[in-house]
């Protein structure tokens, strides 16, 4: 009767105890990770659906169908898609001219380097670059103006305004295409195209027939990447506009600051609406990589 | 072929103007400073100023105390998760993946919600600060040191140390870390080059660092911003050039280069 009898969850309670303990070599880090990475982020989330004094609304939701908020949105998604397209589309052929194009192979190197540089020259440097660049007195600016007697500012063109901010996020853009899409070039097969032209295709078949389609997924997820990359934009165009653009970013950013409209809860609606398209995003991104990697190893 | 590699040269060549000339023109602009002559008073005035010095030491502070608590995070979880508990990985990948999908405003915003109250009223301390650094900076460290540790045999050297009788402070401090100098070191310069110029964080936090000081330096001044893009640029560049450098030696290529802080 004495002999100790192991209770039915003896067992049981100390393999759980030997499977649990190497989770705790994880905890310093997850718990840093919870506490300034997940809280805040859901605070966001959960202060969107809250009054002022926290009670439970979804009164801030209509705030985002005013006709000034809509516009932002409306603005910063075309700032985003225009340099989605662009950069995407430069990058893609600076891409494969430095891959498959027959170049040279050192300028490919150069241009990964550079691309590994260029994508993370943004934020105030950029700005001010630009603003060299393409500003009033900026050097292009200044040689259209000499050389063929046109003021760019004159026709339309404002360095402040709509295209001014694309052309300067698409500086970021395009290094960034070219190194997400180059893996994905790599993984083209010269056999593919070997195939198809045995078979009396043109280079048109080919790349109609053969590699878009294979590269679609890559490029559709680029694409995406590029697209919540400049919609979260902040930096950039803080130092460019001095904070004057109407793109949802810097809306957010006066909010906080509390220096325009004195609503906190529009601020989390705001940034609400901003996590959704970037959720959606990094889904339809995680989806199509996965979609992409069936080809493309 | 040779008609596609004509066009290559051609998308090549887009690319390098539409890369170089904004340097060009901001170098050019750099050398404005005094009027009539070219110079180099634009760079004498920035570095005069001793809001620059400040800025710029204050900036690096943080920075490096971002690299310091950074890769204390990463480095000995990527370590254990690889050695004993590999069914982590894909939580760990995402985890140190997923700052890449929150832009650093949300950040800013979240963490001034979450700890402006008691009892977490960290708003006004450096530490939050530094805190949203490591969280900006936990994919580039990451993938850094990931790409340092896959290039390694850990689980035959960290069996060859323990059968010598090491513990797990020998095998991290004299057996991985020395294998990893070349991921740390990318790690660290690419975090500098990040931190230093970083510009949301410091702008809603409301610190005086090195981004906010630029940005205030763009309002007020014509050339000494062109200045200071070249020498944040020459910052940027000469990191990531020792990153390939050092990676270029070492076996770990490529050890994550991606998009940096907009």
């Amino acid at each position: 009767m004495n002999a100790p009898v192991p209770g039915p969850r003896g067992p049981g309670r100390s393999a759980w105890l030997a499977r649990a303990r190497p989770w705790a070599g994880l905890l310093p880090f997850l718990a840093f990770a919870f506490l300034f990475m997940i809280v805040p982020a859901s605070s966001i989330v959960v202060g969107s659906f809250q009054t002022e004094a926290g009670a439970f609304t979804l009164a801030n939701f209509a705030h985002l169908f005013k006709p000034s908020i809509l516009d932002s949105y409306l603005v910063t998604i075309k700032v985003s898609a225009t340099t989605a397209a662009l950069g995407g589309l430069l990058g893609f052929l600076i891409a494969y001219a430095v891959t498959l194009g027959g170049l040279p192979k050192p300028l490919r190197s150069f241009m990964s380097t550079f691309s590994g540089v260029a994508s993370n020259f943004a934020g105030v440097p950029l700005a001010f670059a630009f603003i060299s660049t393409l500003g009033r007195v900026g050097l292009v600016t200044v040689i259209f103006r000499t050389l063929f007697g046109l003021d760019i500012y004159d026709s339309g063109f404002n360095l402040y305004s709509f295209w001014g901010l694309s052309l300067t996020y698409t500086y970021f853009q395009i290094p960034l295409m070219i190194l997400i899409i180059e893996p994905a070039l790599d993984g083209m097969r010269k056999e593919w195209r070997e195939a198809s032209e045995s078979l009396g295709a043109s280079s048109f078949q080919y790349w109609v027939k053969v590699g878009i389609p294979v590269l679609l997924p890559a490029i559709l997820a680029s694409l995406i990447l590029l697209f919540g990359n400049a919609f979260g934009a902040y930096a950039t165009a803080y130092a460019l506009t001095g904070g004057l653009i109407n793109i949802v970013p810097i809306l957010i950013g006066a909010q906080v600051r509390g220096n325009v409209l004195h609503d906190p809860n529009l601020g989390y609606a705001l940034a609400f609406g901003m996590v959704i398209v970037m959720t959606i995003s990094i889904l339809a991104y995680s989806w199509l990589q996965r979609l992409g990697s069936r080809w493309v190893k | 072929m040779r008609r596609r590699a004509g066009l290559s040269w051609l998308w090549f060549s887009i690319g390098i103007v539409y890369f170089f000339l904004p340097l060009v023109a901001t170098f050019l602009f750099s050398l404005r400073g005094k009027k009539g002559a070219l110079s180099f008073a634009a760079y004498r005035n920035v570095f005069v100023d001793p809001q620059f010095l400040r800025t710029f030491g204050f900036s690096f502070e943080m920075a490096l105390l971002t690299i310091l608590a950074g890769l204390a995070l990463i480095v000995p979880t990527a370590i254990w998760v690889q050695l004993k508990l590999p069914k982590a990985k894909p939580l760990f990948d995402v985890l140190t993946l997923l700052p890449f999908a929150i832009p650093p405003i949300i950040l800013a915003f979240g963490l001034i919600r979450s700890y402006s109250r008691p009892p977490f009223a960290l708003v006004s301390s450096p530490a939050l600060l530094v805190a949203g650094y490591v969280i900006i900076s936990f994919p580039y460290i990451y993938r850094a040191v990931d790409a340092g540790l896959r290039a390694m045999d850990l689980r035959g050297l960290s069996e060859a140390a323990q059968s010598l009788g090491a513990g797990w402070g020998g095998l991290l401090f004299r057996v991985v870390l020395p294998n990893l100098r070349t991921a740390l070191l990318s790690a660290t310069f690419l975090t500098l080059a990040i931190v230093v110029g970083e510009l949301t964080l410091a702008v809603l936090l409301a610190w005086p660092a090195f981004g906010p000081y630029m940005a205030q330096k763009g309002r007020d001044y014509a050339y000494e911003p062109a200045a200071l893009a070249i020498m944040s640029f020459a910052l940027t560049w000469g990191s990531i050039g020792i990153i390939q450098a050092l990676t270029r030696t070492g076996r770990d290529k490529g050890a994550g280069l991606n998009a940096g802080t907009h």
